[in-house]
This record gives structure tokens, C-alpha cells and sequence, in this order.
């Protein structure tokens, strides 16, 4: 897909902010845009954002024989891919001048300055070196992408462990991370590019442009540095003539730029071991939050909360009384239980068969129930004095306790005689405890 | 009871047609099948979601019924193409017919006809111009479609110039064609747009938002300074201020208004207005 144009009002109205040192997103001249870095689960995978340009790093190893020329020395490969999904514009699998130009750029910055020890990279000279693989993928294009890519390249090349090997005579032993903790390459310096876009014919200078802000430049510098202020790479492209105070200009801002951004990126690589080593959770899902879209949430429409409870009172009172339900089971009596409603269940229960009998017997119990009462009454007067237990309900079995003892049986009989004679209760009652009496 | 019952029928609606009256507003993903009312009706409201649409059979009272962005008609059935929710217009003569559409979250344009867009002429070429409106195709756009244009009076345009028009064809494969006047030949706000002022690119689901007919963003900007601006329906809005600071700031704030809640904008609204 074609590129989109730039119109003519586009690039009118950024010359004229770039002439009153205004910037699209609100940025100085000299300033960079937010820079994140974050990890991936595996070592040497990291994406690089620098504002909305993202880059991913994937580094990987491989053993392999070396050079002829260079028998110990490990291999370095880069290998920076502009897929479809970074912008519509970028073709796929063509090797477009844009990125020939920022792979050249990038090998340059980054073996050719010699910032990691390709000579540890040799495991047997001769025959096996390791072979470093940097693989960098623009995920999204928004201007300079030789600066995220850069530090992408880096922090991966940093954050990567290649696994342990040891050789004894002839023989090349390979361990798993398992079996010996992978090693971390040997890095020398860190080169990071700082990029610089030159506008009016040099007249006006900008630190990081993004996408619009490239289209519209008419040259651009990147400088490739490293924190002790070693240049590493300088490549001018657009053709202006720049002039020698502007150069040396660029390169103190890109020291600046560069100390900066390693202190970044220490600090990135810092945390992420650290988080490793306590076990907390890392990688892209942890890191990189996710956007809401929250214009089309709807708003909480303001409820009217001053007569709710009348209202719910209403409510209530007019609705119907609900049904009782039981939730938990019921316990009539022991060894019976009943949830919900139900017609009552009679089964084992004590207390109303007990009650049933009572009022059977109740017509020819009653009389003998008056002259117990008499007994008792008597009883308890006595028992007061001879210090016996003290007894004070009225049931029947009870009644035999005190009869039992043979103490005063006579002042029983008597008593009954005269309860005889005053009451004159029926035979068939008198007789009853006579037996009862006999039986004890 | 009545809860699992409703959890089998709505399990059952995600691997069957779904009535398109019943989801109107909802989430609906693309592969799912979706039955227009009529058909609904005809299959009686007990069968409404159990057999697919069948456009061209039975149809009594002819209903015009529209496929907008998002939904495909594939043989007899009408399927959803886009993730999104389904929204709904109702046509003037009856209530069932109407526009059916799926709003989706999205940053490509797609052509659509009616749609007023923002494009950028690329190339003239002989009696026509090309633009580019963010869509998989130019569209072009003929010299005698602007307001008062004859083949002697030829409307001044230059080859990256911003233009506001209309679609009048838009279909699938098929080069889009677009106007800057309407039915009446008026140019109804319609043309080139002036050589100032800055265009930028939104999301196609923030422009709809902007607009709506009561947008309070557009109301609350409106409120800060004197602007003019244009929306495109491809996501491109055109603003200018009467200086290029104001014109920024303006830029910005349309800009980080899609992700930032009601009350924040406010709150940034009235630290602006006080500056």
C-alpha cells in the first residue's frame, strides 16, 4: 500500500511551529521522548518504545565454525525487519533503501565499534564459536527508528544468557539452564545512536523525530555514542552542508542524550533481575499495560436517592407477605427433622402421645390426683423436721419416693383416713393406693 | 430452573443465527450469524433464532434493509464481518427496515457511500484528480464536481491540497468517487480546504464519537478558543486557531480525549480555561 501524503498544510504548519520552537507533542527541542523498556519471559527479548515506535529484540545463539579469516573470534548478525505491521507503506520482503540503510547503520554502530568481546565467544578455535543473532522487528513506525532500534539491540544483547559449555580435550559439553546457569555475554561499552533532523537548510535542529517531523527535514545526523563519550559511528544523510560548530554542537547533546539513556537502560536490566531472582512475575504480559477506550463508556446516570426508603417501605407494605421458609431443618423432637413447610410430622413425637394418655386416664386420675395433693402437702411438713430431701414437685413417680420410706406409716394412714372422711372419695380410688401401697 | 434454561438458550445463540432486532447495541464477532426481523416474523416469534436468513424467499412486504460497514451478505445469510456492536437506523416508511451496521474500533478507513471525508489530492491527471482518503484505493474525483465548475472554469487545486467531499460510489472492489456538491450543486461547506491550520489522524471510533449530535468534548473545545474545524470520516480532522500554539494544544487535547474518562477531561478543560 502507498504511503500516505503529506499535504501542503501539514508541512506549512510544522515548518512554522519548528520556526517558533514548537513541536507536535509539546516537546523542547533537545527532548527525547519517553523511552520504555520491558522484558520478555526468555533472556534477550526485550521491546523498546521510544514514544509510539516500538521495537521488539529477540536475540538468539548458535554454535558454528568460525571465519576462516578470524578463526577466534565469535560471529555477530543483525538483522533489523520493517514488516507491514509497523506502517501500511513498508513492503514486505523487499529490501527497501530505508532499510538497507538503517541495517548498514546499525552493524556499524553496533560490531564495528567492537562493544561485545567476540573473542569469549570462541569455544574451540577453529571450529566452534558462538554465532550472536540480533533480531530486531519495528513493531510500530513513528519516526527514528535507528535510535529505539539501537538501544533495542543493546538492552537484548545485555539481557541475554547463552548457555554454558565446557570443553575437555576434544570433547564440547553443552549444559542446560538447568544444569548450569547460562552466561551473560561480556559487553565493553554501550553504543547508543542519537539522531538529529536538520530543517531550513540547518537553520533549525531537532533531537528524535518523530514520523511527520522526518518527512519534513531536510537532512538528518545520527551519532552513535557511548557513555564515556566515545563516538562510534557519525553518518550525516539529506545532503546539507553542516557546519563545524553544529556537529560539535550535536555531539555534546548526544553525550548528554546517551549517559541518559544508559542510566535508563542499567536501571531497566536491574529491575528485571532483581524481579527474576525474587521470583515476582516479568515478562510483556506483566509490563506493557493496555489502553482504554473510554469515550464510548456510558456515563452512571445520577439516581435520586431521597425518598428510597418511603418508597421501599411502600413497596413493602403493599407487597404480599412472603411464604416463612424454613432454610434450615427443623428438630421437633430427636431423631426427627423437617425442612420447609409441611404438615407437622407426628412420627416419634413424645410429648403428644404422652399428652393423649393423660387425657384418657383424666376422669378417674383426677380424684386421686387431689388426694396425693393432700399427702404431699402433708408430707413435705414432716419431711421438714426429719431432714429429708425436699420435694416439691407433684408427679406420681415421685409420690412413690415419699411414700417409700417406712418411717411414719401410720401418720400416713391416718392422714388418708382423714382425708376419708372429710372427702369421702370414691372406694375404687382408696383402693388403688392401698395396692400401691402394698406393693412397695 | 429458569436460570439454567436461559444459559442453555444463550449458549445455544452463539453457535446459531442470533435475530438482529435482540443484539441491536450488543457485542457481536465476526463469523456470527445474524437474522433480519422479517424473517424473524415469518418464522413466528417461537422460532425467532433457529433457522438462518434467507434473503430472496417469502419475503412479503418488501423491506429495504441495508448492510452498512461490518456485515456481509454471503448467499443467503447475513453475516458479521467486523467485531463490534451492531447499531441499527430505522428507514422512514417502516420500523423492521432501516440500516444495519457494526460500529467497530478501528484505525483503517474503509470507502462507504454518503461518508463526508478529508482527503489529500495525490495527482491530476487529465479531468480528474486523485485523492487519497486513507481507504485501500485512491479515490478520484472529477474537476467538474465542485461548486460553480465549468470546462473553462477550472477549480484550483494543486497536487497535495486537502479536500473535503462526499462519496457518491463506493463499492467494493471498485475505485471510490468522490464530489464536493451535493444533489442540488451547491458546495454545502464542501471543497478545498485553506492552505493553513493542521490536519491530524484519530481513530475512526473517536470521530463518530465527535460526531454525534450533542458531543460535549466538541461543545467544551468550542468554549476555549475560536477555531475552525472539520472532521473526516476516514479519522483525519482538520483544525486552526489563530495561532499555532492554540492550534496544537487544540491537536492534543482531540487527541487524548479517546482515552481519558469524563471527569479528567473536565478537569484538563478547566486548567485550560483558566490559562
Amino acid at each position: 500500500m502507498k504511503e500516505t501524503p503529506l499535504s501542503n498544510c501539514e508541512r506549512r504548519f510544522l515548518l512554522r511551529a519548528i520556526e517558533e520552537k514548537k513541536r507536535l507533542d509539546g516537546r523542547q527541542t533537545y527532548d527525547y521522548r519517553n523511552i520504555k523498556i520491558s522484558f520478555g519471559t526468555d533472556y534477550g527479548c526485550c521491546i523498546v518504545e521510544l514514544g509510539k515506535t516500538r521495537v521488539l529484540g529477540q536475540v538468539s545463539c548458535e554454535l558454528v565454525a568460525p571465519k576462516l579469516n578470524r578463526a577466534t573470534e565469535g560471529i555477530l548478525f543483525f538483522n533489523l525487519e520493517l514488516s507491514q505491521m509497523a506502517a501500511p507503506a513498508f513492503e514486505p520482503g523487499r529490501q527497501s533503501d530505508l532499510l538497507v540503510k538503517l541495517n548498514r547503520l546499525l552493524e556499524r554502530c553496533l560490531r564495528n565499534s567492537k562493544c561485545i568481546d567476540t573473542e569469549s565467544l570462541c569455544v574451540v578455535a577453529g571450529e566452534k564459536v558462538w554465532q550472536i543473532r540480533v533480531d530486531l522487528h519495528l513493531l510500530n513506525h513513528d519516526g527514528n527508528i535507528i535510535d529505539a532500534a539501537s538501544i533495542a539491540a543493546i538492552v537484548a544483547l545485555c539481557h541475554f544468557r547463552r548457555p554454558d559449555v565446557s570443553v575437555q580435550g576434544e570433547e564440547v559439553t553443552l549444559y542446560t539452564p538447568e544444569e548450569r546457569d547460562p552466561v551473560a555475554l561480556s559487553i565493553h561499552h554501550m553504543p547508543i545512536c542519537v539522531s538529529f533532523a536538520f530543517f531550513q537548510q540547518g537553520t533549525y535542529l531537532l533531537v528524535d523525530p518523530n514520523e511527520r517531523e522526518e518527512r519534513v527535514m531536510d537532512g538528518l545526523l545520527v551519532i552513535a555514542m557511548n557513555k564515556h563519550r566515545e563516538i562510534c559511528t557519525i553518518q550525516s544523510s539529506g545532503g546539507i552542508m553542516l557546519l563545524k560548530d553544529q556537529v560539535l554542537r550535536c555531539s555534546k547533546i548526544a553525550g548528554v542524550k546517551v549517559a541518559e539513556i544508559t542510566e535508563l537502560i542499567q536501571k531497566a536490566l536491574e529491575n528485571d533481575q532483581k524481579v527474576r531472582k525474587e521470583g515476582g512475575k516479568f515478562g510483556f504480559a506483566e509490563s506493557i499495560a493496555d489502553q482504554r477506550i473510554t469515550t464510548f463508556k456510558m456515563e452512571k446516570a445520577p439516581i435520586d436517592t431521597s425518598d428510597v426508603e418511603e418508597k421501599a417501605e411502600e413497596i413493602i407494605a403493599e407487597a404480599e407477605p412472603p411464604s416463612e421458609v424454613v432454610s434450615k431443618p427443623v428438630l421437633w423432637t430427636s431423631g426427627t427433622a423437617q425442612i420447609g413447610e409441611g404438615i407437622e410430622n407426628s412420627w416419634g413425637d413424645l410429648e403428644d402421645s404422652e399428652k393423649d394418655d393423660d387425657d384418657e386416664g383424666g376422669s378417674d386420675e383426677a380424684v386421686i390426683l387431689d388426694s396425693v395433693k393432700m399427702d404431699t402437702g402433708v408430707e413435705v411438713s414432716d419431711i421438714g423436721s426429719q431432714d429429708a430431701p425436699i420435694v416439691l414437685s407433684d408427679s406420681e413417680e415421685e409420690e412413690m419416693i415419699i411414700l417409700e420410706p417406712d418411717k411414719n406409716p401410720k401418720k400416713i394412714r391416718t392422714q388418708i383416713a382423714c382425708t376419708k372422711q372429710e372427702k369421702a372419695p370414691s372406694k375404687k380410688a382408696v383402693k388403688k393406693r392401698k395396692k400401691k401401697r402394698t406393693t412397695n | 430452573m429458569a436460570e439454567p434454561a436461559l444459559v442453555a438458550s444463550e449458549s445455544l445463540a452463539g453457535c446459531r443465527a442470533r435475530a438482529a432486532r435482540t443484539v441491536l447495541g450488543q457485542v457481536v464477532l465476526p463469523g456470527e450469524e445474524l437474522l433480519l426481523p422479517e424473517q424473524e416474523e415469518t418464522d413466528g416469534p417461537g422460532f425467532a433464532g433457529e433457522r438462518p436468513l434467507r434473503l430472496n424467499a417469502g419475503i412479503r412486504t418488501r423491506l429495504r434493509v441495508v448492510c452498512g460497514p461490518g456485515l456481509r451478505r454471503s448467499g443467503d445469510r447475513l453475516l458479521v464481518t467486523k467485531c463490534g456492536r451492531l447499531r441499527h437506523k430505522a428507514s422512514g416508511c417502516g420500523s423492521s427496515g432501516g440500516i444495519y451496521w457494526v460500529d467497530s474500533q478501528q484505525k483503517r478507513y474503509v470507502p462507504v457511500k454518503g461518508d463526508h471525508v478529508i482527503g489529500i489530492v495525490t495527482a491530476k491527471s487529465g479531468d480528474i484528480f486523485k485523492v487519497d482518503v486513507g481507504g485501500s484505493e485512491p479515490a478520484s474525483l472529477s474537476y467538474l464536481a465542485f461548486e460553480g465548475a465549468t470546462k473553462r472554469n477550472r477549480p484550483n487545486v494543486q497536487v497535495g491540497d486537502l479536500i473535503y467531499g462526499q462519496f457518491v460510489v463506493a463499492n467494493k472492489d471498485m475505485e471510490p468517487e468522490m464530489v464536493c456538491i451535493d444533489s442540488c450543486g451547491r458546495a454545502n461547506g464542501m471543497g478545498v480546504i485553506g492552505q493553513d491550520g493542521l490536519l491530524f489522524k484519530v481513530t475512526l471510533g473517536l470521530i463518530r464519537k465527535l460526531l454525534a449530535p450533542d458531543c460535549e468534548i466538541i461543545q467544551e473545545v468550542g468554549k476555549l478558543y475560536p477555531l475552525e474545524i472539520v472532521f473526516g470520516m476516514n479519522g483525519r480532522i482538520w483544525v486552526k486557531a489563530k495561532t499555532i500554539q492554540q492550534t496544537l494544544i487544540l491537536a492534543n487535547i482531540l487527541e487524548a480525549c479517546e482515552h481519558m474518562t469524563a471527569d479528567q477531561r473536565k478537569q484538563i478543560f478547566a486548567r485550560l480555561a483558566e490559562s
